[in-house]
């Protein structure tokens, strides 16, 4: 009878709840995360103003001009944001020696990377939705009301991008011994996702002669592109601004590119966990 | 009735071996201490009974496999690190809360589980504003939470001064009388003596002896012809207390634990009285084998 009310089950939902408030918690206590929401929310309001003035000018007052200015900006702040705080959330609990004691207590490696991710999610979600917020906020007082299912779109998909930017943080923080190597390691995934990505791709057009299904393909290995051509879709409905590539998308999946597209994004926010879990569990508290 | 269970336990870093071999048994209501030199494998021991680290070997707590079922025996375990780190966002009566609710009771336990520690009065204060002594405490009532069959220990009074040190073999003494299981890895004698029954002495990740404090004690220390006096004075008299005590031939020094003299076994208090005379204002004093 006692066994069988001590058997636990290794991914409980109520430990992950718990996990995930802390997390929440302690990352709205947290300097870097306070400093990121100030950027976001200053920089998205930036832009919808200049969107607001610009459009104003030649009589056009709507969220498509802002929704297209917010396509870069996340895919610039967004993974930066979720990269590093993912990266330092495992790292320094281990560093500062909490993370040995939340072991030793009847929990599983899933449950607390689970719990860190949904807590982080969360914090994240949150900033978005302020940015966002005020955003949309700032444009429906222009009185626009033209695009702003794409503008809501856009905050979704940016809740996907920011959970992959987490999985990926939480990937370098379960494998490697310390902060410095975490952040550092993530630090060099933005830069090679963000920058080097989109170089890498075109250089190895212009040199292997790339046929444009090959280049599309190689594309959707990169989940800012896959974000980048979701967002595009949502807010024009094609993907002629991309050129051959987007071209030959529209051409071969036709209306089903958009619910792949974000299914793609799902599948990539959630990837980078089971290589997290496998390393996290083998290296544990040390 | 046996509540570990250790069958031929190994545990290598890479290519060294920290743990080799190992079998034991530990039977409920009794109290064991594990001694042995920095390196002995006394930490990787309780981690690998806490399921933290992979092992060779199998590790039973009361019948459940540890690697099979680790998240089930973490449950009957309750653990105190040699030093606690605890969430500096919490305040003792959330940190309570938080790893009651993660052993799955009621959170409201955190009154109750802190009074029996003496910490209740502390229940709105950061956790990084206590005192050495009270974190300890603290590690004390977590571990203590939902009233596990197994406490492990690892070297719990190392970063304690003398008086917390008392006050928490205090707390130590009066669960080894209501029949708490106990595994506690320490440096000091005196700690084994006070609360064990039984010591695994380790050396090497081997298990050199399973005795008693006793017979390990007239093992060791038989042939021993000093031991280790260990003063505790004003800080500003440190200096001048050691040259004092140096002018007069003894070997002392100044580390951690205040001033260390090694005294000859059939003049311990030779330097108490030479320190006295002198004028110096000894607070406490502590000797070890």
């Amino acid at each position: 009878m006692r066994k069988a009310m001590l058997s636990s089950p290794s991914l409980a939902p109520e430990i992950v709840g718990l996990l995930a408030r802390k997390e929440l918690h302690d990352a709205l206590r947290n300097r870097w995360f306070m400093l990121y929401t100030l950027v976001f929310t200053l920089l998205t309001l930036v832009l919808s103003w200049m969107g607001l003035a610009s459009g104003q000018r030649y009589g056009l007052v709507g969220f498509g001009r802002t929704t297209a200015s917010l396509i870069n900006l996340v895919m610039l702040v967004v993974p930066l944001m979720g990269l590093t705080l993912g990266a330092l959330s495992l790292a320094i609990e281990r560093e500062q020696g909490t993370l040995l004691y939340v072991l030793a207590q009847p929990i599983t490696a899933a449950e607390v990377l689970l719990g860190k991710l949904l807590g982080l999610a969360m914090a994240l979600t949150a900033t978005l939705s302020i940015g966002f917020g005020l955003s949309g906020l700032l444009l429906a007082w222009q009185g626009s009301t033209v695009g702003v299912g794409a503008f809501i779109g856009l905050l979704g998909l940016s809740i996907l991008l920011s959970i992959f930017s987490l999985s990926l943080g939480l990937l370098f923080s379960g494998a490697l011994p310390r902060t410095a190597a975490a952040l550092g390691s993530a630090l060099f995934a933005w830069l090679l996702l963000v920058f080097l990505g989109d170089l890498g791709l075109l250089g190895s057009v212009l040199v292997l002669h790339m046929p444009i299904e090959q280049l599309f393909v190689l594309s959707l290995l990169n989940p800012l592109q896959v974000f980048k051509f979701t967002a595009i879709l949502l807010l024009q409905g094609d993907l002629q601004v991309l050129g051959p590539a987007g071209q030959y998308a529209m051409h071969t999946y036709g209306w089903h590119l958009l619910p792949l597209s974000i299914g793609l994004l799902g599948l990539w926010a959630f990837l980078p966990l089971l290589p997290a879990y496998l390393f996290f569990r083998q290296r544990g508290a040390l | 009735m046996n509540l570990l269970q250790i069958e031929r336990l190994t545990k290598c870093f890479g290519t060294t071996s920290v743990l080799r071999d190992l079998s034991f048994t530990v039977e409920v209501g009794k109290q064991v201490a594990l001694w042995g030199p920095n390196g002995a494998g006394k930490t990787t021991l309780l981690r690998c009974i806490l399921g933290l680290l992979p092992f060779k070997g199998t590790i039973r707590l009361d019948g459940y496999d540890v690697r099979q079922q680790g998240k089930t025996v973490r449950r009957l375990i309750g653990f105190v690190p040699q030093e606690v780190a605890f969430y500096p966002t919490l305040n003792v009566g959330e940190t309570v809360a938080f790893f009651a609710c993660l052993r799955g009771l009621d959170f409201r336990i955190a009154r109750p589980i802190l009074e029996q520690v003496g910490l209740a009065d502390r229940i709105h204060q950061p956790t990084r504003t206590l005192s050495g002594g009270q974190r300890q405490r603290l590690a004390l009532a977590l571990a203590l939470l939902g009233d596990p069959l197994l406490l492990l220990l690892d070297e719990p009074t190392a970063s304690l001064d003398m008086h917390s040190r008392s006050e928490f073999l205090t707390y130590l003494e009066s669960l080894k009388q209501q029949g708490k299981t106990l595994i506690f890895s320490t440096h000091r004698f005196e700690e084994i003596e006070q609360l064990a029954g039984r010591v695994l002495f380790l050396e090497n990740g081997r298990l050199e002896a399973d005795t008693t404090p006793a017979l390990l004690k007239k093992r060791l220390f038989q042939a021993a012809q000093h031991a280790c006096l260990r003063l505790q004075l004003p800080a500003v008299q440190h200096a001048k207390a050691l040259q004092t005590l140096q002018a007069k031939g003894f070997d002392a020094c100044i580390n951690s634990h205040g001033l260390e003299v090694r005294v000859p076994r059939d003049r311990k208090a030779l330097p108490l009285l030479l320190l006295d005379r002198a004028g110096f204002e000894i607070i406490d004093f502590e000797l070890h084998a």
